[in-house]
Protein backbone atom coordinates (compact mmCIF):
# COMPACT_ATOMS: atom_id res chain seq x y z
CA UNK A 1 0.00 0.00 0.00
CA UNK A 2 1.26 3.47 -0.86
CA UNK A 3 0.29 5.94 1.87
CA UNK A 4 0.42 9.12 -0.21
CA UNK A 5 0.40 8.05 -3.84
CA UNK A 6 0.20 11.52 -5.47
CA UNK A 7 3.45 12.50 -3.79
CA UNK A 8 5.26 9.18 -3.55
CA UNK A 9 4.68 8.38 -7.21
CA UNK A 10 4.93 11.93 -8.59
CA UNK A 11 7.08 12.67 -11.62
CA UNK A 12 10.45 14.31 -11.15
CA UNK A 13 9.18 17.63 -12.48
CA UNK A 14 6.19 17.54 -10.11
CA UNK A 15 8.45 16.81 -7.14
CA UNK A 16 10.87 19.56 -8.14
CA UNK A 17 8.02 22.05 -8.48
CA UNK A 18 6.86 21.24 -4.93
CA UNK A 19 10.40 21.39 -3.61
CA UNK A 20 11.09 24.72 -5.32
CA UNK A 21 7.99 26.39 -3.99
CA UNK A 22 8.64 25.16 -0.45
CA UNK A 23 12.35 25.98 -0.57
CA UNK A 24 11.65 29.59 -1.54
CA UNK A 25 9.27 29.93 1.41
CA UNK A 26 11.68 28.27 3.84
CA UNK A 27 14.58 30.50 2.81
CA UNK A 28 12.44 33.59 3.33
CA UNK A 29 11.36 32.36 6.73
CA UNK A 30 14.80 31.56 8.04
CA UNK A 31 16.28 34.76 6.60
CA UNK A 32 13.74 36.87 8.43
CA UNK A 33 13.38 34.83 11.63
CA UNK A 34 16.79 33.30 12.38
CA UNK A 35 19.70 35.75 12.85
CA UNK A 36 22.32 33.05 12.37
CA UNK A 37 20.96 32.07 8.92
CA UNK A 38 20.57 35.70 7.89
CA UNK A 39 24.17 36.40 8.85
CA UNK A 40 25.44 33.38 6.93
CA UNK A 41 23.47 34.37 3.83
CA UNK A 42 24.64 37.95 4.05
CA UNK A 43 28.23 36.73 4.25
CA UNK A 44 27.64 35.03 0.92
CA UNK A 45 25.96 38.14 -0.44
CA UNK A 46 22.63 36.33 -0.72
CA UNK A 47 19.11 37.66 -0.28
CA UNK A 48 16.01 35.42 -0.28
CA UNK A 49 15.12 36.51 -3.82
CA UNK A 50 18.29 34.85 -5.11
CA UNK A 51 16.70 31.48 -4.38
CA UNK A 52 14.07 30.83 -7.02
CA UNK A 53 14.08 27.03 -7.30
CA UNK A 54 15.87 23.86 -6.19
CA UNK A 55 18.44 24.63 -8.86
CA UNK A 56 19.65 27.47 -6.59
CA UNK A 57 20.03 25.19 -3.57
CA UNK A 58 23.79 24.92 -3.93
CA UNK A 59 24.16 28.69 -3.49
CA UNK A 60 23.05 28.42 0.13
CA UNK A 61 25.46 28.04 3.05
CA UNK A 62 25.77 24.73 4.88
CA UNK A 63 24.57 24.02 8.40
CA UNK A 64 26.48 21.68 10.69
CA UNK A 65 25.85 20.15 14.09
CA UNK A 66 28.05 22.80 15.67
CA UNK A 67 25.59 25.48 14.54
CA UNK A 68 22.91 23.80 16.64
CA UNK A 69 25.24 23.67 19.63
CA UNK A 70 26.37 27.26 19.19
CA UNK A 71 22.75 28.34 19.17
CA UNK A 72 21.77 26.14 22.11
CA UNK A 73 19.02 25.70 23.03
CA UNK A 74 16.53 27.53 20.80
CA UNK A 75 18.63 29.92 18.71
CA UNK A 76 17.85 28.28 15.37
CA UNK A 77 14.11 28.10 15.94
CA UNK A 78 12.23 29.97 13.25
CA UNK A 79 8.91 30.47 14.99
CA UNK A 80 7.72 32.01 18.25
CA UNK A 81 8.21 29.64 21.21
CA UNK A 82 4.48 29.72 21.81
CA UNK A 83 4.07 27.76 18.56
CA UNK A 84 6.40 24.97 19.75
CA UNK A 85 4.47 22.00 21.11
CA UNK A 86 7.26 19.46 21.56
CA UNK A 87 10.99 19.42 22.20
CA UNK A 88 13.40 16.60 21.56
CA UNK A 89 17.15 16.51 22.06
CA UNK A 90 20.11 14.42 21.10
CA UNK A 91 21.89 12.46 23.81
CA UNK A 92 24.06 15.54 24.36
CA UNK A 93 27.17 13.51 24.66
CA UNK A 94 29.57 16.37 24.02
CA UNK A 95 28.18 18.57 26.74
CA UNK A 96 25.34 20.44 25.18
CA UNK A 97 22.67 18.39 23.47
CA UNK A 98 21.25 19.50 20.16
CA UNK A 99 17.68 20.57 20.68
CA UNK A 100 14.90 20.43 18.14
CA UNK A 101 11.44 21.93 18.45
CA UNK A 102 8.26 20.93 16.67
CA UNK A 103 5.18 22.98 15.95
CA UNK A 104 1.80 21.28 15.64
CA UNK A 105 2.30 21.22 11.88
CA UNK A 106 5.77 19.70 12.28
CA UNK A 107 4.34 16.88 14.38
CA UNK A 108 1.72 16.26 11.70
CA UNK A 109 4.44 16.20 9.04
CA UNK A 110 6.44 13.77 11.14
CA UNK A 111 3.45 11.47 11.66
CA UNK A 112 2.81 11.66 7.90
CA UNK A 113 6.35 10.66 6.91
CA UNK A 114 6.46 7.86 9.46
CA UNK A 115 3.09 6.58 8.20
CA UNK A 116 4.52 6.56 4.68
CA UNK A 117 7.62 4.73 5.95
CA UNK A 118 5.61 2.10 7.80
CA UNK A 119 3.39 1.60 4.75
CA UNK A 120 6.49 1.13 2.59
CA UNK A 121 7.64 -1.51 5.07
CA UNK A 122 4.31 -3.28 4.68
CA UNK A 123 2.63 -2.26 7.95
CA UNK A 124 -1.18 -2.14 7.77
CA UNK A 125 -4.01 -0.94 10.01
CA UNK A 126 -4.50 -4.44 11.33
CA UNK A 127 -0.94 -4.68 12.67
CA UNK A 128 0.26 -4.56 16.26
CA UNK A 129 3.43 -2.47 16.39
CA UNK A 130 5.66 -3.07 19.36
CA UNK A 131 7.74 0.09 19.73
CA UNK A 132 10.92 -0.93 21.55
CA UNK A 133 12.82 2.24 20.72
CA UNK A 134 13.41 4.44 23.75
CA UNK A 135 10.69 6.93 24.58
CA UNK A 136 11.84 10.32 25.79
CA UNK A 137 14.09 13.03 24.45
CA UNK A 138 15.30 10.54 21.84
CA UNK A 139 13.10 10.81 18.74
CA UNK A 140 12.94 7.06 18.04
CA UNK A 141 10.11 5.99 20.35
CA UNK A 142 7.66 8.87 20.00
CA UNK A 143 8.38 9.28 16.28
CA UNK A 144 7.37 5.72 15.42
CA UNK A 145 4.56 5.88 17.98
CA UNK A 146 2.64 8.75 16.39
CA UNK A 147 3.31 7.54 12.87
CA UNK A 148 1.80 4.19 13.81
CA UNK A 149 -1.25 5.79 15.37
CA UNK A 150 -1.65 8.01 12.33
CA UNK A 151 -1.57 4.94 10.12
CA UNK A 152 -4.23 3.34 12.27
CA UNK A 153 -2.30 0.31 13.48
CA UNK A 154 -2.17 -0.56 17.20
CA UNK A 155 0.81 0.74 19.13
CA UNK A 156 2.38 -1.23 21.96
CA UNK A 157 4.48 1.55 23.56
CA UNK A 158 6.80 -0.68 25.59
CA UNK A 159 9.94 1.46 25.01
CA UNK A 160 13.44 -0.05 25.19
CA UNK A 161 14.80 -2.68 27.56
CA UNK A 162 12.92 -5.14 29.74
CA UNK A 163 13.71 -7.93 27.32
CA UNK A 164 11.77 -10.75 28.96
CA UNK A 165 8.66 -8.62 29.10
CA UNK A 166 9.12 -7.67 25.45
CA UNK A 167 9.05 -11.34 24.52
CA UNK A 168 6.16 -12.05 26.87
CA UNK A 169 4.02 -9.29 25.32
CA UNK A 170 4.99 -10.36 21.81
CA UNK A 171 3.45 -13.72 22.63
CA UNK A 172 0.45 -12.47 24.62
CA UNK A 173 -0.51 -9.53 22.37
CA UNK A 174 0.48 -11.16 19.12
CA UNK A 175 2.75 -8.31 18.01
CA UNK A 176 3.23 -8.39 14.25
CA UNK A 177 5.74 -5.55 13.89
CA UNK A 178 8.83 -4.87 15.98
CA UNK A 179 10.46 -1.43 15.92
CA UNK A 180 13.88 -1.10 17.61
CA UNK A 181 17.59 -0.87 16.88
CA UNK A 182 18.92 -3.80 14.84
CA UNK A 183 21.33 -4.81 17.60
CA UNK A 184 18.50 -4.95 20.09
CA UNK A 185 16.52 -7.10 17.66
CA UNK A 186 19.39 -9.58 17.59
CA UNK A 187 19.62 -9.50 21.34
CA UNK A 188 15.89 -10.20 21.57
CA UNK A 189 16.40 -13.16 19.27
CA UNK A 190 19.13 -14.52 21.55
CA UNK A 191 17.01 -14.19 24.65
CA UNK A 192 14.13 -15.85 22.82
CA UNK A 193 16.38 -18.81 22.13
CA UNK A 194 17.29 -18.97 25.83
CA UNK A 195 13.59 -18.84 26.73
CA UNK A 196 12.91 -21.50 24.12
CA UNK A 197 10.50 -19.23 22.26
CA UNK A 198 10.51 -20.01 18.54
CA UNK A 199 9.68 -17.62 15.69
CA UNK A 200 6.65 -19.77 14.90
CA UNK A 201 5.35 -19.14 18.44
CA UNK A 202 5.10 -15.46 17.49
CA UNK A 203 3.14 -13.53 14.91
CA UNK A 204 5.99 -11.15 14.09
CA UNK A 205 6.34 -10.48 10.39
CA UNK A 206 8.09 -7.10 10.00
CA UNK A 207 10.95 -5.33 11.77
CA UNK A 208 11.48 -1.57 11.51
CA UNK A 209 15.13 -1.10 12.40
CA UNK A 210 17.28 2.00 12.50
CA UNK A 211 19.29 4.48 14.59
CA UNK A 212 22.58 2.66 14.03
CA UNK A 213 24.53 1.23 11.11
CA UNK A 214 23.87 -2.37 10.23
CA UNK A 215 24.95 -4.60 7.43
CA UNK A 216 23.26 -6.85 4.94
CA UNK A 217 24.66 -9.82 6.86
CA UNK A 218 23.10 -8.57 10.04
CA UNK A 219 19.83 -8.15 8.18
CA UNK A 220 19.97 -11.75 6.99
CA UNK A 221 20.67 -12.97 10.49
CA UNK A 222 17.79 -11.00 12.01
CA UNK A 223 15.45 -12.15 9.28
CA UNK A 224 16.45 -15.77 9.80
CA UNK A 225 16.37 -15.71 13.59
CA UNK A 226 13.08 -13.87 13.96
CA UNK A 227 11.43 -15.10 10.80
CA UNK A 228 10.59 -11.57 9.66
CA UNK A 229 11.33 -9.03 6.96
CA UNK A 230 13.86 -6.54 8.36
CA UNK A 231 13.33 -3.03 7.03
CA UNK A 232 15.86 -0.21 7.35
CA UNK A 233 14.44 3.12 8.48
CA UNK A 234 16.56 6.27 8.44
CA UNK A 235 16.31 9.56 10.20
CA UNK A 236 18.12 12.03 12.36
CA UNK A 237 16.62 14.16 15.05
CA UNK A 238 17.97 17.38 13.53
CA UNK A 239 16.03 16.73 10.33
CA UNK A 240 12.90 15.35 12.05
CA UNK A 241 13.66 11.95 13.55
CA UNK A 242 12.87 8.51 12.10
CA UNK A 243 10.95 8.64 8.85
CA UNK A 244 13.26 10.80 6.77
CA UNK A 245 13.69 7.74 4.58
CA UNK A 246 12.70 4.09 4.65
CA UNK A 247 12.99 0.93 2.61
CA UNK A 248 10.04 -0.55 0.82
CA UNK A 249 9.39 -4.28 0.56
CA UNK A 250 11.98 -4.56 -2.24
CA UNK A 251 14.76 -3.43 0.13
CA UNK A 252 16.71 -1.75 -2.66
CA UNK A 253 17.51 1.57 -1.05
CA UNK A 254 15.59 3.87 1.24
CA UNK A 255 12.94 6.16 -0.25
CA UNK A 256 13.52 9.70 0.94
CA UNK A 257 10.46 11.80 1.72
CA UNK A 258 11.90 14.45 -0.54
CA UNK A 259 8.85 16.69 -0.66
CA UNK A 260 9.83 17.53 2.95
CA UNK A 261 13.57 16.88 3.00
CA UNK A 262 15.60 17.69 -0.11
CA UNK A 263 18.70 15.51 -0.30
CA UNK A 264 21.99 16.44 -1.94
CA UNK A 265 25.24 14.54 -2.23
CA UNK A 266 28.37 16.64 -1.82
CA UNK A 267 32.06 16.00 -1.69
CA UNK A 268 32.82 15.93 2.06
CA UNK A 269 36.10 17.78 1.47
CA UNK A 270 35.36 20.38 -1.21
CA UNK A 271 31.63 20.52 -0.36
CA UNK A 272 30.86 20.73 -4.08
CA UNK A 273 27.71 18.92 -5.22
CA UNK A 274 28.60 15.63 -6.88
CA UNK A 275 27.14 14.21 -10.10
CA UNK A 276 24.14 11.93 -9.76
CA UNK A 277 25.06 8.43 -8.63
CA UNK A 278 28.29 9.44 -6.89
CA UNK A 279 29.01 8.43 -3.30
CA UNK A 280 29.40 11.43 -1.03
CA UNK A 281 28.09 13.13 2.05
CA UNK A 282 24.35 13.31 2.42
CA UNK A 283 23.00 16.83 2.98
CA UNK A 284 19.39 17.69 3.80
CA UNK A 285 17.37 20.86 3.48
CA UNK A 286 14.03 20.71 5.27
CA UNK A 287 11.39 22.63 3.36
CA UNK A 288 8.25 22.27 5.47
CA UNK A 289 9.54 22.45 9.02
CA UNK A 290 8.47 25.47 11.05
CA UNK A 291 10.14 24.86 14.40
CA UNK A 292 13.70 24.37 13.28
CA UNK A 293 14.15 24.39 9.52
CA UNK A 294 17.61 23.33 8.43
CA UNK A 295 19.35 24.61 5.34
CA UNK A 296 21.84 22.23 3.74
CA UNK A 297 22.44 20.26 6.91
CA UNK A 298 25.50 18.04 6.68
CA UNK A 299 24.61 14.59 8.04
CA UNK A 300 28.17 13.20 7.73
CA UNK A 301 26.61 10.01 6.43
CA UNK A 302 28.09 8.72 3.21
CA UNK A 303 25.75 7.31 0.60
CA UNK A 304 24.55 7.70 -2.99
CA UNK A 305 21.19 8.54 -4.52
CA UNK A 306 19.20 6.60 -7.09
CA UNK A 307 16.53 8.53 -9.01
CA UNK A 308 15.15 5.54 -10.94
CA UNK A 309 11.58 4.51 -10.39
CA UNK A 310 11.33 1.63 -7.92
CA UNK A 311 9.61 -1.69 -8.55
CA UNK A 312 7.14 -0.73 -5.83
CA UNK A 313 5.91 2.09 -8.04
CA UNK A 314 7.35 4.91 -5.96
CA UNK A 315 9.41 7.57 -7.64
CA UNK A 316 10.78 9.06 -4.43
CA UNK A 317 14.56 9.15 -4.70
CA UNK A 318 16.31 6.28 -2.94
CA UNK A 319 19.45 6.48 -0.81
CA UNK A 320 21.70 3.50 -0.42
CA UNK A 321 22.09 2.03 3.03
CA UNK A 322 24.75 4.25 4.61
CA UNK A 323 28.22 2.91 4.04
CA UNK A 324 30.18 5.07 6.43
CA UNK A 325 30.60 8.48 7.93
CA UNK A 326 32.66 11.42 6.87
CA UNK A 327 33.76 12.21 10.39
CA UNK A 328 34.94 10.04 13.21
CA UNK A 329 31.67 9.62 15.00
CA UNK A 330 31.02 6.11 16.19
CA UNK A 331 27.61 4.73 16.89
CA UNK A 332 27.83 2.37 19.82
CA UNK A 333 24.61 0.60 20.76
CA UNK A 334 22.68 3.48 19.23
CA UNK A 335 24.64 6.15 21.11
CA UNK A 336 26.77 8.64 19.22
CA UNK A 337 30.33 8.57 20.49
CA UNK A 338 33.04 10.97 19.41
CA UNK A 339 36.62 9.99 20.20
CA UNK A 340 37.29 13.65 20.97
CA UNK A 341 35.01 13.36 24.00
CA UNK A 342 37.31 10.71 25.43
CA UNK A 343 40.24 12.99 24.84
CA UNK A 344 38.54 15.78 26.75
CA UNK A 345 37.82 13.49 29.70
CA UNK A 346 41.43 12.37 29.80
CA UNK A 347 42.62 15.95 29.55
CA UNK A 348 40.55 16.79 32.58
CA UNK A 349 42.13 14.02 34.61
CA UNK A 350 45.64 14.72 35.84
CA UNK A 351 46.39 11.04 36.33
CA UNK A 352 46.23 10.06 32.71
CA UNK A 353 47.88 11.14 29.51
CA UNK A 354 45.53 12.27 26.74
CA UNK A 355 46.88 9.46 24.61
CA UNK A 356 44.48 6.67 24.17
CA UNK A 357 43.33 4.00 21.85
CA UNK A 358 39.73 3.03 21.52
CA UNK A 359 38.97 -0.44 20.30
CA UNK A 360 35.46 -1.18 19.14
CA UNK A 361 34.40 -4.76 18.85
CA UNK A 362 31.16 -6.56 18.48
CA UNK A 363 30.76 -9.45 20.88
CA UNK A 364 27.79 -11.44 19.77
CA UNK A 365 25.32 -8.70 19.03
CA UNK A 366 26.56 -6.01 21.37
CA UNK A 367 29.22 -3.42 20.66
CA UNK A 368 31.99 -3.26 23.22
CA UNK A 369 34.51 -0.51 23.80
CA UNK A 370 37.96 -1.03 25.19
CA UNK A 371 39.92 2.06 26.06
CA UNK A 372 43.67 1.86 26.47
CA UNK A 373 44.90 4.71 28.63
CA UNK A 374 48.41 5.62 29.60
CA UNK A 375 49.12 6.17 33.28
CA UNK A 376 51.08 9.33 34.06
CA UNK A 377 54.29 8.45 35.80
CA UNK A 378 53.75 10.72 38.79
CA UNK A 379 50.45 9.03 39.56
CA UNK A 380 51.76 5.53 39.38
CA UNK A 381 51.31 3.83 42.70
CA UNK A 382 52.96 0.74 44.10
CA UNK A 383 49.54 -0.25 45.44
CA UNK A 384 47.22 -2.30 43.28
CA UNK A 385 44.18 -0.82 44.99
CA UNK A 386 45.07 2.73 44.00
CA UNK A 387 45.54 1.83 40.37
CA UNK A 388 42.30 -0.09 40.36
CA UNK A 389 40.58 2.92 41.89
CA UNK A 390 42.03 5.08 39.14
CA UNK A 391 40.71 2.66 36.58
CA UNK A 392 37.25 2.78 38.15
CA UNK A 393 37.36 6.56 38.21
CA UNK A 394 38.18 6.75 34.50
CA UNK A 395 35.48 4.21 33.69
CA UNK A 396 32.86 6.15 35.63
CA UNK A 397 33.85 9.48 34.14
CA UNK A 398 33.83 8.19 30.58
CA UNK A 399 30.49 6.55 31.20
CA UNK A 400 28.97 9.77 32.49
CA UNK A 401 30.17 11.72 29.46
CA UNK A 402 29.63 9.15 26.73
CA UNK A 403 26.61 7.36 28.07
CA UNK A 404 28.14 3.99 27.22
CA UNK A 405 30.32 1.75 29.31
CA UNK A 406 33.93 1.16 28.43
CA UNK A 407 36.47 -1.38 29.56
CA UNK A 408 39.44 0.72 30.65
CA UNK A 409 42.91 -0.79 30.40
CA UNK A 410 45.80 1.01 31.99
CA UNK A 411 48.88 0.76 29.86
CA UNK A 412 52.48 1.87 30.21
CA UNK A 413 53.33 5.41 29.20
CA UNK A 414 54.40 6.03 25.62
CA UNK A 415 53.17 2.68 24.44
CA UNK A 416 50.32 4.12 22.41
CA UNK A 417 51.55 5.03 19.00
CA UNK A 418 52.19 8.70 18.31
CA UNK A 419 52.09 10.16 14.87
CA UNK A 420 52.87 13.60 13.59
CA UNK A 421 49.72 13.69 11.52
CA UNK A 422 46.23 12.63 12.40
CA UNK A 423 46.56 10.00 15.06
CA UNK A 424 44.64 6.82 14.79
CA UNK A 425 42.60 6.85 17.95
CA UNK A 426 40.03 4.28 16.99
CA UNK A 427 40.29 0.73 15.83
CA UNK A 428 36.90 -0.45 14.73
CA UNK A 429 36.97 -4.22 14.56
CA UNK A 430 33.23 -4.55 14.06
CA UNK A 431 32.22 -6.33 10.93
CA UNK A 432 29.08 -4.48 10.04
CA UNK B 1 65.28 2.05 59.20
CA UNK B 2 63.37 2.69 56.02
CA UNK B 3 64.15 0.58 53.02
CA UNK B 4 63.64 1.75 49.43
CA UNK B 5 61.54 -0.49 47.30
CA UNK B 6 61.35 -0.10 43.56
CA UNK B 7 57.95 -0.62 41.93
CA UNK B 8 57.46 -1.01 38.21
CA UNK B 9 54.15 -0.76 36.41
CA UNK B 10 53.69 -3.54 33.93
CA UNK B 11 51.09 -4.05 31.30
CA UNK B 12 50.15 -7.65 30.84
CA UNK B 13 52.37 -8.06 27.83
CA UNK B 14 54.84 -10.70 26.90
CA UNK B 15 58.46 -10.12 27.81
CA UNK B 16 58.04 -7.13 30.09
CA UNK B 17 59.34 -8.89 33.22
CA UNK B 18 62.29 -10.19 31.29
CA UNK B 19 63.09 -6.69 30.03
CA UNK B 20 63.21 -5.27 33.55
CA UNK B 21 65.57 -7.95 34.80
CA UNK B 22 67.73 -7.63 31.71
CA UNK B 23 68.11 -3.87 32.14
CA UNK B 24 68.94 -4.23 35.83
CA UNK B 25 71.40 -7.03 35.15
CA UNK B 26 73.21 -5.02 32.48
CA UNK B 27 73.48 -2.09 34.86
CA UNK B 28 75.02 -4.27 37.55
CA UNK B 29 72.07 -3.89 39.88
CA UNK B 30 71.47 -6.91 42.06
CA UNK B 31 68.05 -7.91 43.31
CA UNK B 32 67.47 -9.30 46.77
CA UNK B 33 63.69 -9.54 46.67
CA UNK B 34 61.35 -9.79 43.70
CA UNK B 35 57.59 -9.89 43.85
CA UNK B 36 54.84 -9.42 41.27
CA UNK B 37 51.35 -8.28 42.17
CA UNK B 38 49.03 -9.02 39.32
CA UNK B 39 45.50 -8.13 38.34
CA UNK B 40 43.63 -9.11 35.22
CA UNK B 41 44.62 -5.85 33.54
CA UNK B 42 48.11 -5.03 34.75
CA UNK B 43 50.88 -6.01 37.14
CA UNK B 44 53.13 -4.25 39.59
CA UNK B 45 56.63 -5.55 40.06
CA UNK B 46 58.19 -4.82 43.44
CA UNK B 47 61.90 -5.30 43.91
CA UNK B 48 64.50 -4.64 46.56
CA UNK B 49 67.73 -3.88 44.77
CA UNK B 50 71.35 -3.15 45.61
CA UNK B 51 71.15 0.39 44.20
CA UNK B 52 67.62 1.76 44.19
CA UNK B 53 68.49 5.17 42.67
CA UNK B 54 70.44 3.66 39.84
CA UNK B 55 67.75 1.07 39.15
CA UNK B 56 65.12 3.79 39.16
CA UNK B 57 67.05 5.85 36.62
CA UNK B 58 67.94 3.09 34.20
CA UNK B 59 64.41 1.75 34.13
CA UNK B 60 62.97 5.20 33.67
CA UNK B 61 65.29 5.86 30.80
CA UNK B 62 64.12 2.63 29.24
CA UNK B 63 60.55 3.95 29.35
CA UNK B 64 59.21 2.11 32.37
CA UNK B 65 56.92 3.72 34.89
CA UNK B 66 58.77 3.33 38.15
CA UNK B 67 58.40 4.51 41.68
CA UNK B 68 60.50 4.38 44.79
CA UNK B 69 58.58 3.91 48.00
CA UNK B 70 59.55 3.42 51.61
CA UNK B 71 59.00 0.02 53.14
CA UNK B 72 60.06 -1.65 56.35
CA UNK B 73 62.12 -4.82 56.48
CA UNK B 74 61.55 -6.94 59.53
CA UNK B 75 63.87 -9.74 60.39
CA UNK B 76 62.18 -12.48 62.28
CA UNK B 77 63.43 -15.87 63.42
CA UNK B 78 62.76 -18.65 60.99
CA UNK B 79 60.51 -20.73 63.19
CA UNK B 80 56.75 -21.32 63.62
CA UNK B 81 54.77 -18.46 65.09
CA UNK B 82 57.47 -15.81 64.72
CA UNK B 83 55.71 -13.81 62.04
CA UNK B 84 52.44 -14.16 63.85
CA UNK B 85 53.92 -12.49 66.90
CA UNK B 86 55.08 -9.50 64.86
CA UNK B 87 51.73 -9.15 63.13
CA UNK B 88 49.91 -9.33 66.45
CA UNK B 89 51.86 -6.32 67.66
CA UNK B 90 51.03 -4.37 64.52
CA UNK B 91 47.35 -5.30 64.71
CA UNK B 92 47.18 -4.25 68.35
CA UNK B 93 48.72 -0.90 67.48
CA UNK B 94 46.39 -0.54 64.48
CA UNK B 95 49.13 -0.34 61.91
CA UNK B 96 47.54 -1.00 58.54
CA UNK B 97 49.59 -3.06 56.10
CA UNK B 98 48.93 -2.35 52.38
CA UNK B 99 50.86 -5.42 51.34
CA UNK B 100 53.77 -7.58 52.44
CA UNK B 101 56.01 -10.33 51.22
CA UNK B 102 58.62 -12.45 52.89
CA UNK B 103 61.67 -14.49 52.03
CA UNK B 104 63.63 -16.73 54.37
CA UNK B 105 67.31 -17.54 54.30
CA UNK B 106 68.75 -19.89 56.91
CA UNK B 107 68.14 -18.87 60.49
CA UNK B 108 66.01 -15.85 59.80
CA UNK B 109 63.36 -14.58 57.43
CA UNK B 110 63.00 -11.10 56.02
CA UNK B 111 59.53 -9.68 55.80
CA UNK B 112 58.94 -6.63 53.66
CA UNK B 113 56.04 -4.59 55.00
CA UNK B 114 54.35 -1.72 53.23
CA UNK B 115 52.37 0.00 55.99
CA UNK B 116 50.22 3.06 55.43
CA UNK B 117 52.27 4.85 58.05
CA UNK B 118 55.89 3.80 57.65
CA UNK B 119 57.30 5.88 60.53
CA UNK B 120 54.83 4.67 63.10
CA UNK B 121 55.30 1.10 61.99
CA UNK B 122 59.06 1.34 62.56
CA UNK B 123 58.47 2.96 65.91
CA UNK B 124 56.07 0.31 67.11
CA UNK B 125 58.23 -2.59 65.98
CA UNK B 126 61.35 -1.18 67.58
CA UNK B 127 59.59 -0.46 70.87
CA UNK B 128 58.56 -4.09 70.91
CA UNK B 129 62.14 -5.27 70.41
CA UNK B 130 61.52 -6.54 66.91
CA UNK B 131 64.57 -6.75 64.73
CA UNK B 132 64.58 -4.61 61.64
CA UNK B 133 66.94 -4.90 58.71
CA UNK B 134 68.57 -1.67 57.60
CA UNK B 135 68.71 -0.64 54.00
CA UNK B 136 72.49 -0.98 53.79
CA UNK B 137 72.35 -4.53 55.08
CA UNK B 138 69.50 -5.52 52.86
CA UNK B 139 70.94 -4.10 49.65
CA UNK B 140 74.06 -6.23 50.20
CA UNK B 141 72.23 -9.53 49.84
Amino acid sequence: MIWNEPIECASRSEIEAIQSERLVETVKRVYHNVPSYRKKMQEKGLVPDDIKSVADLSKLPFTVKKDLRDNYPFGLFACPMSEIVRLHASSGTTGKPTVVGYTRKDLNTWAEVVSRALSMAGVRKSDFVQVAYGYGLFTGGLGIHYGTENLGASVIPISGGNTHKQIQLMQDFGSTVLACTPSYALYLAEVMEEMNVKPQDLKLRIGIFGAEPWSENMRKEIERKLGIKAIDIFGLSEVIGPGVACECEYQEGLHINEDHFIPEIVDPVTLEPLPRGSVGELVFTTVTKEGIPLIRYRTRDLTRLNYEKCQCGRTLVRMEKCTGRSDDMLIIRGVNVFPSQIESVLFEMAETAPHYLLIVEREGTLDTLTLMVEVQEQFFSDEVKKLQDLRKKITAKIHSVLGVSVDVRLVEPKTIERTAGKAQRVIDKRKI
Amino acid sequence: MKVKQLSVFLENREGRLMEVTKILGKSGVNMSAYFVADTSEFGILRVIVSDPEKAFNVLREAGFTVRLSDVVCLSCPNHPGALSLALEILAREEIFIEYMYAFSSGESANVILRPTDVDRCIDVLQKNQMELVSASELYKF
